[in-house]
């Protein structure tokens, strides 16, 4: 069984006014199969966790570790973090000119599992995913992400979580912008993908209301660049009822 | 390309035509010292001062680099095409006096005017019949001595055909192509330059579009030490509409320019023109200059035209400026873009969340910023021969990149 564990991890970016710490010792394990919601309010680092564990450039791991399955992630490269079996599902997907979606998923795939899909399999499967979401057929011939509404951007994040299989999905606000219809579609696609392989979720949101389609096993509280506290499911519904003025007042002192 | 950081830093900001912002509405309260269509022209090279390289046509080009065809003696005799006979499409050598010599354009600079003055042929290029049509015109064996030569293509009214210009091998030239395009025709004539490393090509092109005629001009360039195509088109008759395009791959070392021109000159005449380049190496260069001249007698026009530059590597430098001269009110729409942006990262990081590796992903990302241009060529074996072209000068990126390592022995 897969785990992914982060243990006291503290991170910084560089900013035009120096160096600025953002996580702050953050400690959390995933096993296989679980789904761990991280709520928090606006710039208290989520992102920033999602960013660091997908390898973004930007963001430097001070200290700690982040391990796959006993293997230190942090000194993988992007690419080898995906084929490792790791999933960001970005918050503001990047538009790529020039480069179908088509085109996009199957060299994803091919360098994923290390060798091209069977062609006639790969088309089936696609197709079904994209219909299952509801996405235009259309969508296969345009460039990746470009002209994308900003629901549309997430269900593309969607389809290629379920195409590409991961071990582990991080999903970072990908309920924000989306009307209720598209929450469930998004919502059922996760799900879907989770029945088919069984992977672990990391659901990053502001809000409550995409755990009433995505059920989750464990709550986290995040402010201020740590897990400030966890519990299980009725955690979110405290948290909808009282905000999260109760973990800010400490975290605002100084 | 929207999701590069784009900035026209890379221009020259010396150009008196510079400057030109508010280009959008059409209106703009800045008249140019001479218009775009006043320049001196001659076909005659003794009229001509020697380049000094300060001249607004050469300013950006390395002069020096081939000053035997600026100002030495030219070989002006009929060299070897190589082309597949094809129903409507007639290839023939015609002496100075033909009458269609002349008919379109004549020099502005002193290489073309050299040409001029030398050649004792011409190659003419005679395209008849309303059925669509492609041919394949192949000049492989120019040779390393300096050459001036000078070309016709003419598509008579209503005939259809896409003529491919194809340059390999060596070759140190500087030629003139005149394209004239008869009324309700419709021509495509691409040229593609993929001479051998060391080669000079100097060409200017002129065209003339008819009524209701329509020409696409592309123009390949990706092999050779500096390759100069100018392309001059004037849209002569009502309801003529052009599109020019451009692809250009500039290694280490490789100076790739193209200064274009498109003079509306009749009423309700359309032009798009689309350049894109990649730059890659140290001292990779590549100058776009796009003039646009919408003239008195041109209302109702509808005119844009565009750059854009990506930048693979350090030591590069990509001149991109465009220049619009409007002469009357009443036009549909004019404008402009440039750009000239370095690899963005974040694209580069999505596509490597996603498993693909570093290099695959700057491949990618180059083959579809340059795929726009390939795409709209309207010749499928072309369209691929280009594709798997530009896969080759991406495989050379990587060895810019990541040399391999020397092996001992
Ligand atoms: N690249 C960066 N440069 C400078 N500051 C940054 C950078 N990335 C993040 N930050 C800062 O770090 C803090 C945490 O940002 P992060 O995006 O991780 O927050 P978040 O919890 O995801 O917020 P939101 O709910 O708004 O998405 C913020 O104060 C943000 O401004
Ligand atoms: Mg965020």
């Amino acid at each position: 069984m897969s785990v992914l564990e982060i243990k006291d991890l503290h991170v910084s970016v560089e900013t035009d006014q120096g160096t600025k710490q953002i996580l702050k010792g953050v400690n959390l394990t995933i096993n296989e199969g679980e789904i761990h919601a991280i709520m928090g309010p606006n710039g208290s680092g989520k992102s920033t966790l999602a960013y660091t564990i997908a390898g973004h450039p930007k963001y430097h791991a001070d200290s700690g570790s982040i391990l796959l399955d006993g293997e230190e992630v942090l000194t993988m490269t992007v690419d080898q973090r995906a084929r490792a079996g790791l999933f960001l599902a970005m918050q503001y997907p990047v538009e790529i000119p020039g480069v179908t979606v088509t085109n996009f998923l199957r060299t994803a795939k091919t360098a994923i599992d290390g060798e091209a899909p069977a062609i006639r399999s790969w088309i089936k499967d696609v197709r079904q995913s994209m219909t299952n979401l509801r996405m235009d057929k259309s969508f296969a011939e345009r460039n990746v992400n470009e002209g994308f509404s900003g629901g549309e951007k997430k269900r593309n994040e969607i389809l290629q979580l379920e195409l590409l299989k991961p071990k582990f999905a991080i999903l970072d606000e990908t309920d924000s912008g989306l009307d209720v219809d598209a929450l469930k579609i998004v919502s059922e696609g996760v799900n879907r993908a989770k029945a088919n392989t069984g992977l672990g979720i990391l659901l990053i949101t502001h809000y409550t209301r995409i755990l009433r389609y995505i059920e989750p096993d464990f709550v986290h509280v995040f402010v201020n660049g740590r897990i400030a506290e966890q519990g299980g499911p009725e955690l979110a519904d405290r948290l909808e009822d009282e905000g999260y003025d109760r973990f800010l007042v400490d975290s605002n002192v100084g | 390309m929207s999701a590069a950081p784009t900035s026209t830093t890379a221009a020259l900001p010396t150009s008196e035509q510079h400057g030109i912002k508010a280009h959008s509405d059409g209106r703009f309260g800045f008249v140019p010292v001479q218009t775009r269509n006043d320049r001196f022209k001659s076909v005659d090279v003794a009229d001509f001062a020697p380049v000094t390289g300060r001249e607004a046509v050469w300013k950006l080009s390395p002069v020096a680099k081939f000053t035997d065809l600026t100002a030495g003696e030219l070989d002006g005799a009929p060299y070897d095409v190589a082309s597949t006979p094809t129903d409507g499409v007639a290839i023939d050598w015609v002496g100075r006096d033909d009458a269609r010599i002349g008919s379109v354009g004549a020099p502005e600079e002193r290489a073309a005017a050299n040409a001029w003055t030398s050649f004792e042929k011409a190659l003419v290029i005679t395209i008849t019949g309303e059925e669509d049509k492609e041919i394949t015109v192949t000049r492989a064996q120019l040779g390393t001595g300096p050459r001036g030569a000078h070309a016709i293509i003419e598509a008579r009214p209503f005939s259809r055909a896409t003529i491919i210009l194809e340059n390999t091998g060596d070759a140190r030239i500087t030629e003139n192509l005149e394209i004239i395009v008869g009324e309700s025709a419709h021509l495509t004539v691409v040229s593609l330059q993929e001479w051998n490393t060391g080669a000079v090509h100097l060409a200017n092109h002129f065209a003339s579009v008819g009524r209701d005629a329509y020409l696409k001009h592309v123009v390949v360039s990706l092999g050779g030490s500096i390759v100069r195509v100018n392309p001059s088109v004037r849209l002569a008759g009502p309801g003529s509409d052009t599109d020019l395009f451009g692809l250009y791959f500039a290694d280490a070392g490789q100076h790739l320019e193209q200064q274009v021109y498109v003079h509306h000159d009749a009423a309700n005449s359309r032009s798009r023109v689309t350049y894109k380049g990649a730059l890659q190496g140290t001292g990779a260069r590549t100058v776009w200059i796009g003039d646009v001249l919408i003239g008195r007698n041109a209302p109702g026009t509808d005119s844009y035209e565009q750059n854009r530059n990506l930048v693979l590597t350090e030591g590069t430098r990509a001149d991109s400026i465009p220049n619009l001269e409007i002469e009357t009110g009443d036009i549909k729409g004019a404008g402009h873009a440039s750009a000239t942006g370095r690899f963005d990262d974040e694209q580069l990081f999505y596509l490597q969340s996603r498993g693909i590796t570093e290099d695959e992903a700057r491949r990618l990302v180059v083959r579809g910023f340059l795929s726009e241009i390939v795409q709209h060529i309207g010749s499928k074996p072309l369209e691929d021969r280009l594709q798997a072209a530009i896969e080759a000068e991406l495989r050379s990126t990587d060895e810019v990149r990541a040399p391999a390592p020397t092996e001992e022995n």
